[in-house]
């Protein structure tokens, strides 16, 4: 589509790399990104991904990642590389779903056309004709669809465990063998109708199951930003080079720019900044950094640029402990047992008992093998869990589609379940109760006449509270002045001028603090007059509402925090919540842990790292979209936007979700109830059997659609 | 009889051929960005973009 701008790049290999660009939002986008990335030198092409909102480059093998983004950023778009082997494999089983489905969709059409014309007469010749042109259909249809289910079967029952593809695979096979060997006698009833349709109806479900797993996948993965994947390392030489995280070595220095996090632990060699580890640890307050101060992997450097000698990088680092306790905690999530596998548990005994029966009754009352084995198959047909099969997943899919439409992702079926039980909820404090970036509270002692020079020079600041009070200056609809002169200063501010009169936005000058010590501050200087600007970090401004709301739900709530009691408490006492300070993350998991064994659900809601051991062993997890990576990952949910409601509706939704999910239960039951003696008795002919399946399924499907509006 | 000779075999070919169609749209990437490919249409690309 685009025209390759072909470069002479001589020998160079040309490779590709996926990025993540959230900002992807209309055509015009896809023409600029396509159109202006090849004129960059070194990159041969671009395609747009609309759907996932994400960019294939392909370049010359020479450019670093950095070159790249930086390309993306001139254009004016924030992009953030993505390991596009990690999807592959999700993406290949989601396809080979699609595939089996076709199959069994054609299978399913063509031998309902020519069982219809059975049932509509056809005898003798005809009759036998038409049932081996099904067999042919029928037979390697099944071998090609129903590969899904046999494989997970096999595997269950080799591990002298059952679940639902146990009943529907011995129930596809026997129906399948039987109706064969009707063919080979010429006999009246063939299943191959029912066999195929029930691989279909169930293979829909799948489908369904698969699909929206994918979305949220696609859509968690463009909101990772995992930039802190490498660092500018300095050489003997002095000169500068891209080191991806993985290579990173003790002894290396890297250059820390304003504003980026990094990624390994390591000793401040020279710079003087400040360092904001609220995604580390929940401590809300920066901390000064001068030479010969430690600091972590993720943590964000604010004010100035900083060199940093790496003292431990990759498996070794903090970040690294807190993935290694995250990959603990998940494992008690992976043994969670899915609604519809746990009704399989009983379900399968039952219907194969029923079947039994069934046969070795036909047989003491003298029906012999033939007709006892037809009636027994017919039992499996009828009970075969199609409604189980579609009607969960058929739920969870409109709900995950809904909430979708609301902001919050779902990561996957299981989760709306798991979501649907919980009985407790844990909060942390810094970015998840409270918005986790500085914002301006004072910002009407500035006079009106003023804020347009504010705006000015706050926009020409990359620095954290330069940024914060330029969106909330623009959010009052106020316009920059036009000031000339900008000169950024790191570590002290922006300076300017307009109209004869100097400018200043940083630190103040003599360097003595005026704040109380916990609040941040800058000053605003018009012609030496100062102003002090004082920062906090505000709670949520629906906080109040989402936490009566749970309180609604009969859920109780609990704050737990990284940071100080003293920082903890008031936000605990507006909320009027317990809070606990000082956690470490192995501390919230083992409180998490202690609540869930003596029998409690807990609902974790958090955003940092430090936070990632518990979103993991939650029973349940959301996280806001302005997380850490690993937040993001290890939550069930991820909600956009400020509001914390967005807890409260996805709450709600899920035990809507589960009532229908019980519905559909029950309905599949009281079909069951119908049906089971009817087949019993003998009197289920194919007809009847592929009217009873489609009908029942239909139903559910129906019921399930009522959930559109469950986020309202 | 002879009618059901010709008749089927078209039918079921149609049908295949159906699915053979699906099969290679979908290892085309027919269906990897289909919200992309509806706002395609909107851009003029007749012209040289440079």
């Amino acid at each position: 589509m685009n025209a390759a701008a072909s470069l002479s790049m001589g020998l160079d290999d040309w490779v590709h790399d996926d990025f993540a660009v959230p900002d992807i939002r209309c055509a015009g986008c896809i023409s600029k990104l396509e159109n202006g990335l090849v004129n960059v030198p070194g990159i041969k092409s671009a395609r747009v991904n609309f759907t996932e909102k994400s960019v294939r480059v392909d370049h010359a093998a020479t450019m670093q990642l950095p070159q790249l983004v930086g390309a993306f950023l001139s254009l004016g778009f924030e992009a953030h590389p993505i390991d596009s082997s990690l999807n592959s494999d999700l993406d290949q089983s989601g396809k080979t779903l699609l595939r089996c489905l076709a199959v069994a969709g054609f299978a399913m059409m063509n031998i309902m056309l020519l069982s219809v014309s059975v049932w509509s007469g056809a005898t003798g010749v005809t009759r036998d004709m038409f049932h081996w042109l099904s067999a042919l259909i029928a037979m390697p249809a099944i071998a090609y669809s129903g590969r899904p289910f046999f494989t997970s079967a096999w595997k269950a029952l080799r591990h002298g465990r059952t679940n639902m593809d146990v009943p529907i695979t011995i129930g596809v096979l026997l129906a399948t063998a039987l109706s064969l060997y009707e063919t080979a006698t010429s006999g009246p009833h063939a299943y191959f109708d029912g066999a195929v349709m029930l691989l279909f109806f169930l293979l829909t479900g799948r489908y369904l199951d698969s699909m929206m797993r994918d979305r949220a996948r696609h859509g968690v993965t463009a909101l990772l930003k995992n930039m802190g994947t490498g660092a500018m390392v300095l050489d003997a030489q002095g000169k500068s080079g891209w080191v991806d995280s993985t290579d990173l070595q003790s002894g290396m220095v890297m250059l820390v720019a304003v504003g980026e996090r990094l990624a390994a632990d390591g000793l401040v060699m020279s710079g003087n900044s400040a360092a904001d580890k609220s995604l580390l640890t929940g401590e809300s307050k920066p901390e000064k950094l001068s030479p010969g101060d430690s600091v972590h992997a993720g943590t964000l450097n604010l004010d100035a640029p900083i060199t940093v000698k790496v003292t431990a990088a990759g498996p070794d680092t903090m970040l690294a402990d807190i993935a290694r306790l995250m990959g603990e905690a998940a494992q008690s999530k992976s043994r969670y047992v899915r609604i519809a596998d746990r009704a399989a548990r009983l379900y399968a005994p039952a219907v194969h008992c029923l079947a039994l029966l069934a046969f070795g009754g036909w047989m003491l009352a003298g029906a012999g093998v033939h007709q006892s084995l037809l009636i027994a198959v017919a039992v499996l047909i009828i009970t075969c869990p199609c409604a189980l099969g579609l009607a969960v997943p058929a739920a969870q899919v409109v709900t995950a589609g809904a909430l979708m439409r609301s902001g919050i992702l779902v990561k996957d079926g299981s989760a709306i379940e798991r979501l649907s039980e919980i009985d407790m909820v844990f909060f942390d404090k810094t970015g998840t109760l409270t918005i986790g970036r500085p914002q301006p509270s004072n910002l009407d002692d500035i006079a009106e006449a003023e804020k347009p020079l504010l705006l000015g020079l706050a926009q020409a600041s990359r620095h954290p509270l330069s940024k914060a009070i330029a969106s909330n200056l623009e959010q009052q609809d106020i316009r920059p002045a036009d000031i000339t002169d900008i000169e950024e200063i790191p570590g002290l501010g922006v300076t300017a001028s307009w109209h004869g009169k100097s400018l200043k936005l940083g630190k103040a000058e003599n360097g003595a603090h005026i704040d109380g010590g916990d609040s941040l501050t800058t000053v605003f200087q018009v012609d030496g007059i100062e102003t002090v600007l004082t920062f906090s970090d505000e709670l949520r401004p629906d906080a109040h509402d989402a936490l009566e709301g749970l309180h609604g739900m009969g859920l109780d709530a609990l704050i737990i925090s990284g940071d100080r009691a003293a920082a903890a408490a008031p936000v605990a006492k507006t909320l009027r919540l317990t809070a606990r300070a000082n956690m470490l993350p192995e501390d919230k998991l083992q409180l998490i842990n202690s609540k869930q064994h003596s029998g409690k659900k807990v609902l974790m809601v958090g955003d940092g790292l430090n936070d990632g051991p518990a979103l993991a062993a939650g029973h349940a997890s959301m996280a806001p979209s302005s997380a850490s990576d690993a937040g993001k990952n290890a939550a069930d949910f991820v909600w956009m936007g400020s509001g914390l409601g967005s807890v409260v509706t996805a709450i709600r939704a899920a035990r809507n979700t589960q009532k229908i999910v019980k519905q559909n239960f029950g309905l599949a039951i009281g079909y069951n109830i119908i049906a089971v003696p009817f087949a019993l008795a003998g009197l289920v002919t194919p007809l009847i059997a592929a009217i009873a399946m489609s009908g029942s399924s239909l139903i559910v499907v129906a019921n399930a659609l009522r959930l559109r509006g469950s986020t309202k | 009889m002879n009618g059901l000779a010709i008749l089927i075999p078209i039918a079921l070919g149609l049908g295949l051929l159906g699915l053979a169609a699906f099969f290679w749209s979908l290892k085309n990437g027919q269906f990897d960005d289909p919200e992309g490919d509806a706002r395609r249409i909107f851009m003029e690309d007749d012209e040289p973009c440079d």
